[in-house]
């Protein structure tokens, strides 16, 4: 590893894949704890925090390692909150807006579904600043999965009306989910190099871990194989820009202060 | 406090000789510094006054997620957010607690939320204050949490155990909570101009809604008595809301910031400080529903109660869709 970083290239590889793990864990961290003080039930609401806490803690480790993989003397907060939207290396599914509770928890179930296989792989990487991440993390997502497939399931096969929901909710997110499989060359580069696994690599995995939760939930795979991309390379949905209009306003009306 | 005005189930405080042999028995126990617990006998009018008083604190913990939530997507750092992120969830699970305590004297959860939303039962009169700038994070947690802290501690001792049991708790989490927002207080206050007049604005505005928390007056507060015979309520408002500010007063000097109270002043007699009384007629006002926020409050717990419905309703049906197969298997 240590050689491979000697390269200018693979540098910014591994800057890439950090950021896209904690821009993940940002952005899906800010629209669960919009909810705060909204759910159903008050139980729903300590376990929304509690998952948007974990996910912001997780932020602070991937973003705090980017900012020193990248070497420019940039910290985890300047990363959160100094970047505009083009430069956010997050997934689609994280920033759609949180719809019903429904659609809320599908997409906390497809995203944890693929998120958990992802931080066990990334446990055994071979740099090791990664792995003590993965491993930390781990633990918390294996939580969130358990919670949110029970969830789905509940729901899924719960009243008429509850199964319309999370239908509904997965009908409209499945599209996205896709991106989560797709690589490009930085994708590619840490893989050679044994720090993360290949994108493509965790699709059975997690086709398999959604078919068995949707199949005791009552609900139909959508059919199609339609791909919703760009948010890995900078490219996304107009949201966005509002979580991060809304996200960085202090940061950004009063530059230099220190809070 | 977070439990104001709560009407006490009594026509007066009876002396031990008035008293039938039942409620001679219950009452010297409470003197002996007895627990009360929830199988064991105790006056209907003290039940009643408990479950007002303890339900009321727990919907104030539920509503008092919202002027802070109103921030956690705005926290200026990563973590301010998760400190917030922390504090907001404790105080969920405080209302957890308090609506369990509640339900050891026959009432549940449900039955209690439906007086919220109708609006037969209040929450504390702070929450209808909105949170205008950051500093505002400060503020609820270095007064707000604070004016708590000084009610809640003493009434570890209280009474009925449940609820005794549960204040211990809380009373952990929440001095913690106090010293974050003291801590936010000193950075803004020590931080830039800009920010300094955020640190400002907050105190002028929460000063006054935070000495309200305390309840009316003691020689406007009429059922006080009959409270704290039953040591459900251990000190009295007023000696609450001097303790307070003795507290506070030093706390803002030591970070550069100025009590909104001309009147203000260190009496050496008393030991304490003499200041204003806040306009009681504002928190009249407050309690009647006309504070900035309490629609806004009240109908966002409303709101996340009905869209919340099909959500219980597919989790019931569900559960009892799994024993209906367990059974028939």
């Amino acid at each position: 590893m240590a050689a491979l970083l000697d390269t200018a290239i693979d540098r910014a590889s591994l800057f890439e894949f950090l950021l896209r793990m904690g821009d993940n864990a940002l952005v899906l961290g800010h629209r669960v704890s919009e909810w705060c003080g909204h759910a159903p039930v008050l139980e729903e609401d300590i376990a929304l925090a509690n998952t948007a806490l974990d996910l912001i803690g997780q932020t602070q480790l991937w973003l705090g390692l980017a900012g020193e993989v990248e070497g420019q003397g940039r910290s985890a907060d300047n990363l959160a909150y100094l970047r505009d939207a083009h430069e956010f290396r997050n997934l689609l599914l994280v920033e759609l807006p949180n719809g019903d509770f429904g659609r809320t928890l599908m997409r906390q179930f497809l995203f944890d579904a693929w998120h958990l296989p992802m931080l066990k792989a990334l446990a055994a990487s071979s740099d090791p600043r990664v792995a003590e991440i993965a491993a930390k993390a781990v633990k918390e997502v294996a939580y969130h999965v358990e919670r949110s497939a029970d969830l789905v399931i509940r729901l899924g096969d719960g009243t008429e009306e509850s199964h319309a929901r999370m239908q509904a909710a997965l009908d409209e997110l499945w599209p996205y989910t896709g991106e989560m499989f797709l690589s490009d060359a930085a994708d590619e580069a840490v893989a050679a190099a044994g720090i993360a696994p290949a994108p493509a690599s965790l699709r059975e995995g997690w086709r398999d871990t959604v078919a068995a939760v949707l199949a005791e939930a009552t609900l139909k795979e959508p059919a199609g194989a339609y791909a919703h991309k760009g948010g890995r390379s900078g490219r996304h949905t107009e949201h966005l820009g509002y979580i991060l209009a809304e996200m960085q306003f202090l940061q950004r009306a009063y530059p230099g202060s220190t809070w | 406090m977070y439990a104001q005005m709560v009407r006490t189930d009594s026509d007066g405080v009876k002396s031990l000789d008035e008293m039938s042999p039942q409620e001679r028995a219950f009452q010297e126990r409470i003197d002996r510094g007895e627990k009360i617990e929830p199988k064991e006998w105790m006056p209907e009018a003290y039940r009643k006054t408990l479950v007002r008083q303890i339900g009321q604190h727990a919907h104030s913990e539920i509503v008092g997620q919202l002027p802070e939530g109103n921030w956690i997507t705005r926290a200026p750092t990563l973590e301010r957010k998760a400190i917030l992120l922390a504090k907001v969830q404790d105080e969920a699970g405080h209302g957890l607690y308090l609506y369990c305590a509640a339900e050891t004297l026959g009432v549940s959860r449900d039955e209690l939320l439906d007086k919220l939303h109708s609006g037969k039962m209040k929450y504390s009169s702070i929450f209808n204050y909105p949170t205008l700038n950051w500093a505002d994070i400060g503020a609820i947690g270095w007064l707000v949490d604070g004016a708590a802290i000084m009610n809640q501690v003493p009434l570890q001792r209280t009474s009925y155990g449940p609820y005794s049991r549960a204040m211990i708790r809380i009373c952990k989490e929440e001095s913690f909570h106090q010293r974050q927002g003291y801590d936010i207080m000193m950075k803004m206050a020590r931080g830039t101009p800009a920010q300094k007049a955020m640190a400002q604005d907050a105190l002028n505005r929460f000063w006054y809604p935070s000495l309200m928390m305390f309840g009316p007056s003691d020689k406007d507060s009429v059922h006080s008595a009959q409270s704290m015979a039953w040591k459900i309520k251990i000190n009295t408002n007023d000696e609450l809301r001097q303790k307070f500010v003795d507290q506070t007063v030093p706390q803002a000097e030591f970070i550069g910031l100025t009590i909104p109270d001309d009147k203000l002043a260190w009496n050496e007699e008393k030991g304490g400080y003499d200041f204003s009384e806040p306009d009681w007629s504002e928190f009249y006002e407050v309690i009647a529903g006309n504070g900035p926020c309490n629609r806004e409050r009240l109908g966002a717990r409303v709101k996340a109660w009905e869209d919340g419905a099909w959500f219980r309703d597919g989790l019931l049906a569900h559960a009892r869709k799994k024993e209906g197969r367990r059974a028939a298997a």
